[in-house]
């Protein structure tokens, strides 16, 4: 009895931890592998793979002998959260030398010189990502070969909706020109062409609803930056119906629902409280539609997110959570 | 299923909160008289404020509810004998941290009772004092918050002038896991309850009465709205069922969530015209009142998943912990922790020869493996120690704060609201001791307030 424990209260704890949360973001993002998978074949499995081996063994390089860490933090799920997601950002195609090289980035850059988890500003797999991007844009862009494609690719093969659009915008030319049998079911389903994980938006959501369920993340950032691109969409389709494009298929294309659903709600670089994160969701909504629209690239979420991120440290300083004492005061 | 959809219509308070597994496995032993121990050990601090001076001497005779300390300021409360016999020291004994207290040592014998107190279970309804003379009864009988606060009910039910109070509001919420005593008190002496309901009714001048009980304790709410519809009660009594959500039974939260009243930053209850009282408290202002009988025993859950016989036990203060354990079938093997209260807020215990005290709620046993915290993490900015806070603070933020140090931002962030709950710790998927730090800044946050006020 001599060895009893003495410690503060509270003496229980819930059953959250961090593994368990990294593990189901890794669950929920099942269904668009296993999508890509039937879609792309297996150069879906080898994208993933060799990003998810990559993250790890950076992240496990890194913090032994780089940083010399007690504890590596391989353990905790949140370098294969990484490497799923830097792995649906790319091509399916796209070499194996530059998933690599994204992965370094990712986790070198992104994450670890930050001080690893929890410290970094930035989307890991974003920073991994906008790297490719800018530095690989042919490769990057390059479209995925697709053996088995709906009606609507045969029409589109060598270039991702977002891309057919944003030439409507630049030529001038109407958008139902260029893309007559525009097609919201089938873009649900995901026969499009895209990244990895940009097609397939059933799967995405169905992902999306899991996290929810198991309260990983709650509703207030997808909802909102989904919700802000479609009122800005709507409101330029509404305006001239020709040159906008419907609103849905914003929301529907691109990484929009990846991004919404997985890479918006990161914890580490969103912000604390609900006000913040809403304010930060409508930042990315708006972010990603002017880039859409008026910008240089067709799409937009990844440098909307990673803009927003760098105003997360502002906004958890100055929008706080609703305080208790503030609701319904005695009447006197 | 049912009990969940009735749950979504219940009322609760607005912000945070958790919802621990609630373990309330001695629900269903009724109320045992623990046998009076060979010695006791009653300290002259069982309460918030200053600790009573004591009035006896070693080798006094003393009776069962003599006075035996009596208050020191307003702030304090009086100390009675819980038993008959000699004492032996007045000394400092050691409490359940090993910190020495003044305490009063009473060797027992026989079990006579002070005259004065009438010890029948016959329920003496009518009570016709004024208000003075009964809140004067009430500090007579060192009656203090017996939900675990310890907060001398006198002093509340003082209101300062120019503020009144409206509503009275009874704590029968019992939120911590694993506690049982409010419940059997109210399954039990739900008569007698009610009787105390109206006195304190009576003592405040307030007409409104709202006994907020968890949904988790379907039976006592029944139980109590049945003897309210046989209209022998002051009408203005009512049980409001609440949605079970940790910690309802804060005063604040249970104010929010009966009257939709939140008490501002640094306010009191009174100042939303609301006094709240705990159903123990409330029973014990019935005996004092009433029966004359002071504070000399109190209903205590022993309990814990490894533990023989979990039971709800009457036991007379002074009464050293161990024993309570041996009666309930003796400690596990495996005890890794010994708690004075609920798992959520009790103390975990050093010295468990240290004895009963007015605010001992429960002994919860905890078995090793349940006693070890979780390896920290990194914090991931998760944010659930902010959705779960019921104060709305930020616990990530003032940890930090505490944690490096930086104390003068924490008054900022409204460190001293903490109500110490420990949600976020509760929360904290990282395994953060997240209330261990937030009570050091909270401390290093009301020295400079103090110091302030001071100048």
């Amino acid at each position: 009895m001599s060895n009893r424990i003495v410690a503060p209260s509270p003496h229980l704890h819930g059953d959250f931890c961090t593994p368990r949360i990294m593990r189901d973001v890794v669950i929920a993002l099942i269904p668009a592998f296993a999508f890509s998978v039937f879609i792309y074949g297996w150069t879906a499995v080898w994208t993933t793979g060799i990003a998810i081996l990559s993250c790890m063994l950076f992240e496990w390089f890194i913090s032994r002998f780089l940083l010399r860490q007690a504890n590596c933090t391989l353990g905790d799920w949140s370098a294969v959260v990484t490497g799923t997601l830097l792995a649906f950002n790319l091509p399916a195609t796209i070499s194996p030398w530059l998933i690599v090289l994204g992965a370094l980035v990712a986790i070198g850059i992104g994450k670890m010189s930050f001080g690893g988890l929890g410290r970094n500003p930035f989307n890991p797999a974003l920073v991994g990502r906008v790297f490719l991007l800018i530095s690989f844009p042919v490769q990057m862009t390059s479209s995925a070969f697709i053996p088995t494609g709906g009606p609507v690719l045969d029409a589109l093969s060598g270039a991702t909706p977002l891309a057919v659009v944003k030439d409507a915008l630049k030529t001038h030319t109407p958008v139902t020109e260029l893309m007559p049998d525009f097609d919201l079911s089938g873009m649900l389903l995901g026969f499009k062409d895209g990244s990895m994980g940009e097609i397939g938006a059933a799967a995405l959501l169905l992902g999306g609803l899991y996290l929810l369920i198991r309260r990983v993340i709650s509703w207030r950032i997808p909802v909102f930056v989904l919700g802000t691109m479609l009122v800005f969409a709507a409101i330029l389709w509404l305006v001239d119906p020709a040159q906008y494009i419907n609103p849905l298929f914003h929301v529907l294309t691109g990484g929009a629902l990846l991004g919404a659903i997985f890479m918006a709600t990161d914890y580490v670089t969103s912000p604390m409280s609900k006000r913040g994160q809403v304010i930060f969701a409508i930042g990315i909504g708006v972010i990603t539609m002017l880039i859409r629209v008026w910008g240089a690239y067709p799409e937009g979420i990844s440098f909307a997110i990673l803009i927003m991120n760098a105003t997360v440290p502002l906004i958890n300083m100055y929008v706080k959570p609703s305080r208790f004492g503030g609701r319904n005061p005695k009447k006197k | 299923m049912q009990r969940k959809e009735a749950n979504k219509m219940l009322k609760t308070f607005r912000l945070g909160g958790v919802h621990p597994h609630d373990h309330k496995i001695s629900r269903n032993e009724s109320i045992r008289v623990f046998d009076v121990p060979a010695t006791v050990t009653i300290p002259l601090g069982q309460h918030i404020g200053a600790p009573a001076t004591a009035t006896v001497q070693k080798g006094d005779k003393v009776r069962v509810g003599d006075v035996i300390g009596t208050a020191t300021g307003f702030v304090s409360a009086n100390i009675h004998s819980s038993v008959s016999g000699t004492v032996t020291a007045v000394e400092a004994a050691l409490d359940g941290a090993n910190l020495r207290k003044p305490a009063v040592t009473i060797a027992v014998e026989g079990d006579e009772w002070n005259p004065e107190i009438d010890r029948t279970d016959t329920l003496v309804k009518e009570c016709t004092l004024e208000p003075k003379e009964i809140i004067a009864r009430i500090a007579a009988a060192g009656i203090v918050g017996l939900g675990g606060a310890t907060f001398p009910t006198q002093v509340k039910l003082s209101v300062p002038p120019g503020k009144t109070a409206e509503i009275l509001i009874i704590n029968g919420v019992e939120c911590e896991p694993y506690l049982t005593a409010d419940y059997r008190l109210m399954m039990e002496r739900g008569e007698e309850l009610l009787v105390g309901c109206e006195i304190l009714m009576r003592a405040l001048g307030v007409e409104e009465c709202a006994i907020g009980i968890e949904n988790n304790k379907l039976e006592a709410i029944k139980h109590l709205k049945g003897i309210l519809a046989g209209g022998s009660y002051h009408k203005g009594i009512r049980v409001v069922p609440l949605k079970m959500r940790y910690p309802q039974g804060g005063e604040k939260q249970l104010i929010a969530a009966i009257t939709r009243r939140e008490v501002p930053s640094g306010a009191l209850p009174i100042d939303v015209g609301a006094v709240v009282q705990n159903v123990g408290t409330t029973y014990a202002v019935y005996q004092a009142v009433q029966k004359r009988r002071p504070i000399v025993d109190r209903v205590v859950t022993v309990t814990g998943k490894g533990l023989g016989r979990p039971s709800n036990l009457l036991v007379r203060i002074g009464t050293p912990i161990h024993l309570l354990i041996e009666a309930c079938g003796g400690m596990p093997e495996d005890t890794g922790k010994v708690i004075n209260g609920g798992p959520m807020m009790g103390r975990a215990m050093a010295n468990i020869e240290a004895p009963v005290t007015k605010g001992t709620s429960g002994v919860l046993l905890m078995s090793t493996g349940e006693s070890m915290r979780g390896r920290e993490m990194p914090c991931i900015q998760c944010a659930k120690c902010v959705e779960a806070c019921p104060m709305g603070l930020e616990p990530y933020l003032i940890s930090k704060l505490s944690r490096l140090g930086i104390y003068d931002r924490l008054e900022r962030e409204r460190t001293a609201d903490c109500i110490e709950c420990g949600c976020c710790a509760f929360t904290c998927p990282s395994n953060l001791p997240l209330l261990d730090y937030i009570r050091l800044g909270k401390a290093e946050t009301l020295k400079i307030i103090r110091a302030r006020q001071v100048k």
